[in-house]
């Protein structure tokens, strides 16, 4: 830890924050799965750096980002395919043209 | 402070700035692979700073399973459908305006909250090194429920993927 806590705080809200600036504005649903690699890899830093200065069990910040590196290779395997597969029935992959469920 | 830690520090803030650019362009560049090549900027910068607080194994995972996994299917997925996206539409939608605003103000209640808040850092917790054993030891013992699930988790998305991605042949 060459760098004190509230820098890599800091840096990691800001990414979070252009994370969610993403997810809400991005028209297409692949810049969207992008912008939610964003917001996880923000909250990854914030576990191991909070598990590296506040924390009794050093260990624990560093394996609870496993589990998060683990569910955002599920949620971006898994939302891939379910854009793939709306760009086979709709041949769009933008957000304004997912309204098959609207009516 | 010794030259060889500044030059440290100072170089850890370049790449977190850096990073911070590279998200920008992630979320906001038309051209979708170059928001992709951007998201690889930021998960190697982040894989740098994951070194730098000592967490050495993790920055290997981040590289292995990010910028060597998802990063690979997510590019796949841009050269997949990007030829039918007309150039000229824009990268962002109509609500900008909103959500900059609401982003500011989250800003602005988060920031200061971070920065006045004394955080409890020990320094028992400073001093300890985590080595790939006692991950591993974690691993098997205390968080063994959660890994097996994790496991489980894993296989039914092997099958949910392809199930949801293949072509309908006999609907």
């Amino acid at each position: 830890m060459s760098l004190p806590l509230e820098h890599y705080l800091i840096f990691s809200l800001l990414l979070l924050s252009l994370g969610i600036f993403g997810v809400l504005a991005r028209r297409n649903a692949i810049g969207v799965l992008i912008a939610i690699e964003l917001i996880l890899n923000a909250v990854n830093l914030n576990l191991v750096v909070f598990s590296r200065t506040v924390s009794s069990t050093p260990e624990t910040g560093q394996i609870f980002a496993f589990f998060v590196i683990a569910l955002a290779a599920a949620g971006a395997a898994v939302g891939l395919a379910i854009v793939m597969a709306i760009y086979r029935s709709r041949k769009s992959v933008q957000m304004q043209e997912f309204n098959l469920m609207k009516w | 402070m010794n030259v060889l830690e500044f030059l440290v520090n100072s170089g850890l803030y370049v790449m977190m700035g850096l990073a911070l650019l590279a998200g920008l362009g992630a979320v906001t560049m038309r051209n979708l692979f170059h928001s992709g090549l951007c998201l690889a900027f930021v998960l190697m910068a982040i894989a740098g700073l994951y070194v730098s607080v000592g967490a050495e194994f993790l920055a290997m995972v981040q590289v292995l399973i990010y910028v060597g996994a998802v990063l690979t299917l997510i590019i796949y997925a841009i050269m997949l459908t990007a030829r039918l996206e007309a150039p000229e539409t824009a990268a962002v939608n109509s609500q900008v305006l909103p959500i900059l605003i609401a982003l500011i103000l989250f800003l602005g209640c988060m920031l200061p909250a971070l920065i006045r808040v004394r955080w409890p850092v020990t320094e028992s917790a400073l001093q300890a090194t985590v080595s790939v054993t006692s991950l591993g030891q974690a691993l098997m013992t205390v968080y063994i429920f959660p890994f097996e699930v994790t496991g489980v988790l894993l296989f039914a998305v092997l099958i949910g993927a392809v199930v949801v991605a293949r072509k309908d042949r006999d609907a």
